[in-house]
């Protein structure tokens, strides 16, 4: 083990900056003592405390202290590193020093707001202080690299999420790629009617938004597309993207549907996955008259011609010269370079089978809210008639509020758009079929822009709303197919039993399935509930912990489309932002091999999360690509022979560190 | 000229070190020739009365081997201290504790009621313990104190190079000897021996494929080892690449998984720790089970990992027991 010394001296004239930040730090720890206790440390030559390090004066003071005491290093005692390490190291280089001869203690988050007794408070700063002194000391001077930022972006999922984005970039002149894997764009908003609280028309603001995805010369549309790998770091992306065969040749066909008219399937006869398997389609079909792009595709796994090569296909046979039907497509990869990339791939909805006792798949009458969407949707599978399955009309219909929402067997968040859909769905329902409609809720959630008054609307119409949760759904028993609901109405304070003849559950909104996959693949983090975990919950709502990448959307958490939009548009800004900059700071702390004593064991080279290390073959050494490393330390804790090194995390500096908080003082 | 004076002594270890001197076959003869071996117990008849009688730094260079669990160990490792002008760990006891450092896994009590009591082989039916005074014959003997931890050298004395190995090899000593006559030594606490890994040196390092992951480790007996194969690509728990290099390989080319007899390179603090990470960073799974499955497959971790290191080690020695 090298001595520091060794390796160049311990600075000894090092300044102490203690933040009282009001009284958040003030309030619990004693900052006078501290800076009192700080100046006694061997190599500190002056302590200072002042109310908000942060501000102006403060920073001001850390520079005039460098130059009129001739400070070699710097350490401020204050919040989160996350929130100010760049102004001090900032205020640092500006004082005259390198940026890096700065340490920053966490006496905030780690002491002041975690801790009730002063006394333990002020020690536990004490030893942070210590700790902080003796590592600043073996700091080296250490430079930043810039990497520039290639102005294309990526972004995933074509809900109104990612449409909006994709548009808003490409009107700025940015060149997009949307990748959507369903055949069509519009994620779930494409299913909806009409969307609260304005009740406008979900097809008359949607559409047109699709239809320009299409038309912009500046957006590159892949839809029935997944992304399989992500390589590279901010700026610099390398992805690759797969696209499934649709079966039917983009730049051939027209859209003109007659293949499907066409086929030797004369009746409809698969359920239809755009209305949740309510309606039909043929093997070959359109999501919906307006999806995006408007083009056919063959489904293989029901095309008579992929189970037995023997069909007649007449819809080749119609489609004629254009040629436009290709039983024999594979799947593609394309590649391409992006800067930034925009995550909106949205949600899931709750699987109903998971609370038995409301009876979502044994009895037919209980439906899912996103069901429900399409029954009242004028393009829906029944043209926008509210009919039971066997085509009568409810004359009373039961909507169950916070399914697999609020709870704790299933998920114990809020969905936040279930109140608000429930309303929408009773009116819709009540309009259309002039039903009693009870609506059970556990607390009537509105707190939106116009949402109060449209509840107060709703319920006006004669709603009937019902508090409480229900705890059963069962049939009446008379074999006419209706539906109790047995429920304590915590208002009368009784148990109620309300007969029905529609179930509505209003389901939750969960991460996706493959939320996961796609989190490790974009390497980024998902919070407890799956949802992608945004950088900061106030501060950087639509950044992620990797740089260049952001959330839009329902990917991050359950929202309404206003809020979608306008997290659609600010991760869109954020991804100009760096654009217009382009290039951005490399942060220095990254990983280096000492060539001189590497064994080429190859240990460190599978490590790397981010591919940033290869073999030399000719010398036979381990190599770092500086650019590529995020300085996440994998690969120096592997090295078995100590040969990888890392920047602001040398051993000496973070074994100085351990000592120094495990000193008694 | 005189001479420079020469000592070589043993404290607790198997004697494989001093083998080590006699491996130097007619080589001996020139260190013979150059020079004086003034005290060496295990071949020639000298006393702890003569070395005490020696003036203070009198013995150029003393090569002592084993780790220091005894008082009578620690006492000669004060007296040859006194009387040598360089102090030399010989052998991975001395530098990092060695095997007799596994003991530390337990404590003094429990080590002497296995080796008098519970061994299998041991017929005690008296229970016969070794006491500190012997009395017999009108003569009494004092056998010395056993520590309840087995102590490195440097942990007792000042010591000025190490010079690694379970045992060194005969290449080592001499060119440690070499380097003492020669006068080109590196700076004091260095160890004698290259500071690489010993991939370096080792002739299957071009078998190792570039990105190797585990899902399994095997130990030498469950499996068929190929020659020519990097011994880690083959499954097995090859300490070379968190070892210091200088054996030029010796175990492997007896198709034999390095155990890490040479110790950690200057770079790293604790050898065992920093080699169960980078073990540990091979396996190839994500799964919290699976791992701890693949983990489970190695035999002994403290005498896989910390074979001759427990001593050196951060740790030390298993937790005392109040
Ligand atoms: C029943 C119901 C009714 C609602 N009614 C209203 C309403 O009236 N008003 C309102 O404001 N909000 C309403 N909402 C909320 C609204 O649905 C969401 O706010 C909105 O859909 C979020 O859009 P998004 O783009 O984030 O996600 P989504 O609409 O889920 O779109 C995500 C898209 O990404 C695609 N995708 C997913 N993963 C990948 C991948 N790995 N690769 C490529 N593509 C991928 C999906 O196929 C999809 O097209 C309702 C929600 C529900 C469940
Ligand atoms: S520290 Fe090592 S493993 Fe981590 S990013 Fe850098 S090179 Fe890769
Ligand atoms: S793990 Fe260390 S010694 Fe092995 S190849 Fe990588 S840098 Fe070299």
């Amino acid at each position: 083990m090298q001595e520091p010394s060794e390796r160049g001296s311990r600075a000894s004239r090092v300044g102490v900056f203690v933040c009282h930040c009001g009284t958040n730090i003030a309030g619990t720890v004693d900052v006078c003592r501290l800076v009192e206790y700080a100046g006694t440390l061997p190599g500190v030559a002056l302590a200072r405390e002042y109310k908000y390090m942060c501000s102006d004066p403060g920073q001001e003071l850390i520079q005039q202290e460098i130059r009129e005491h001739g400070l070699d290093r710097v350490v401020v005692a204050a919040c989160s590193p996350c929130l100010h390490e760049k102004t001090f190291r900032t205020a640092t280089a500006k004082g005259g020093l390198n940026a890096y001869h700065f340490q920053m203690v966490n006496i905030r988050e780690h002491d002041s707001w975690v801790h009730e007794d002063k006394d333990a408070a002020l020690e536990k700063a004490k030893d942070l202080v210590r700790a902080a002194v003796r590592r600043v000391r073996l700091h080296q001077a250490l430079e930043t690299k810039r990497a520039s930022i290639n102005p294309d972006v990526l972004v995933v999922g074509g809900g109104i999420a990612g449409i909006h984005a994709a548009l808003t970039l490409a009107n700025a002149g940015k060149h997009v790629y949307l990748v959507e894997r369903e055949p069509t764009i519009g994620g779930h908003m494409a299913k909806f009617d009409k969307t609260f609280p304005t009740l406008d028309c979900a097809a008359c603001i949607l559409t047109p938004k699709m239809t320009a995805v299409k038309a912009h010369p500046n957006i590159t549309l892949w839809t029935l597309s997944e992304v399989t790998r992500v390589e590279g770091y901010v700026g610099n992306y390398q992805v690759n993207v797969t696209r499934k065969p649709r079966y039917v040749l983009e730049d051939l066909c027209v859209g003109c549907l007659e293949c499907i008219e066409a086929c030797v399937y004369q009746q409809a006869k698969v359920l239809d996955e755009f209305n949740l398997g309510l309606g039909k389609r043929k093997p070959i079909y359109i999501p919906f008259p307006q999806a995006v792009p408007l083009l056919v595709v063959i489904d293989p796994e029901t095309c008579i011609e992929f189970k037995s090569h023997k069909c007649k296909k007449t819809c080749v046979e119609i489609c004629g010269e254009r040629n436009a039907i290709d039983f024999e497509q594979q799947d593609r990869t394309e590649t391409i370079e992006v800067g930034t990339i925009i995550l909106g791939t949205g949600f899931k909805v709750f699987d109903a089978r998971r609370i038995p006792y409301y009876g979502y798949g044994t009895y037919p009458n209980v439906y899912t809210s996103l069901e429900l969407e399409r029954l009242v949707n004028a393009s829906g599978p029944t043209g926008g008639e509210v009919v039971l399955r066997d085509g009568r009309t409810p004359k009373s219909v039961g909507i169950i509020h916070c399914v697999g929402s609020r709870d704790a067997h299933t998920n114990r968040y809020c969905s936040r758009v279930c109140c608000m859909y429930s309303l929408k769905l009773a009116h819709l329902i009540k309009e259309k079929t002039e039903a009693d409609v009870y609506n059970f809720y556990i607390d009537m959630r509105t707190p939106g822009k116009g949402f109060e008054e449209f509840y107060n609307r709703v319920a006006e119409e004669g709603l009937k709303l019902v508090r409480g949760k229900v705890a059963d759904v069962y049939p009446e028993g008379n074999g006419d197919g209706r539906l109790v609901l047995q429920v304590e109405d915590t208002l009368l304070g009784m148990v109620r039993k309300v007969p029905v003849d529609m179930v509505v559950l209003s389901v939750g909104l969960e991460a996706q399935a493959d939320a996961q996959e796609v989190r490790r693949m974009f390497n980024i983090t998902c919070a407890g509930e799956g949802f992608f975990l945004e950088r900061h919950p106030k501060l950087a709502p639509v950044n992620t912990f990797t740089d260049g990448i952001f959330l839009a959307g329902c990917c991050q958490s359950p929202k309404d489309i206003p809020d979608t939009v306008a997290q659609a548009g600010a991760a869109a800004a954020e991804a100009l932002a760096l654009i217009d900059a382009g290039s951005i700071e490399m942060e220095p702390n990254t990983a280096y091999v000492l060539e001189e004593v590497c064994s080429g064991c190859k240990t460190c080279i599978p490590m790397c999360p981010y591919s940033a290390i290869s073999f030399l073959e000719d010398k036979k050494k381990a190599e770092i690509n500086e650019v590529l490393c995020k300085g996440c330390g994998t690969c120096v804790a592997a090295c078995p022979s100590g040969s990888i090194r890392q920047n602001l995390f040398e051993d000496e500096e973070i074994f100085e560190e351990i000592e120094g908080v495990l000193t008694y003082a | 000229m005189t001479k420079p004076k020469v000592a070589f002594y043993w404290c607790a270890a198997c004697g494989g070190c001093e083998e080590t001197v006699v491996d130097l076959a007619e080589q001996i003869l020139d260190v013979v020739a150059a020079v004086d071996i003034v005290f060496w117990p295990v071949a020639l008849d000298f006393k702890r009365k003569d070395v005490e009688a020696m003036p203070d730094k009198s013995i150029a260079a003393c090569f002592l081997n084993g780790a220091i669990r005894t008082t009578e160990q620690e006492e000669m490792a004060h007296l040859l201290r006194r009387k040598s002008q360089t102090l030399l760990a010989f052998g991975s006891c001395a530098q990092l504790g060695g095997i007799p450092g596994l003991a530390n896994l337990w404590q003094r009590e429990s080590v002497l009621e296995r080796v008098y009591q519970e061994c299998p082989s041991n017929v005690n039916l008296d229970g016969v313990r070794p006491s500190r005074q012997y009395r017999d014959n009108g003569h009494s003997v004092t056998l010395p104190t056993l520590f309840d931890t087995v102590l490195t050298l440097d942990q007792v004395v000042d010591v000025d190079y190490y010079v690694p190995g379970c045992p060194p090899t005969p290449k080592l000593l001499l060119e440690a000897v070499q380097a003492l006559l020669g006068g080109n030594l590196p700076p004091k606490g260095a160890v004698l021996a290259p500071d690489h890994a010993l991939c370096e040196e080792c002739p299957r390092k071009d078998t190792r494929p570039d990105k190797l992951m585990l899902t399994e480790f095997k130990r030498p007996h469950e499996a068929l080892i190929d020659e020519e194969k990097c011994l880690m690509a083959q499954g097995l728990l090859c300490m070379g690449p968190a070892t210091r290099g200088g054996c030029e390989a010796l175990c492997v080319k007896g198709n034999m998984p390095c155990t890490g007899c040479f110790g950690p390179t200057s770079r790293v603090k604790d050898s065992g720790a920093k080699a169960l990470s980078a073990f540990a960073s091979l396996v190839n799974s994500n799964d919290e089970k699976e791992i701890a499955g693949i983990l489970g497959n190695i035999a002994d971790p403290v005498g896989t990992f910390y074979r001759y290191s427990l001593p050196s080690s951060l740790l030390r020695r298993k937790r005392v027991e109040a």
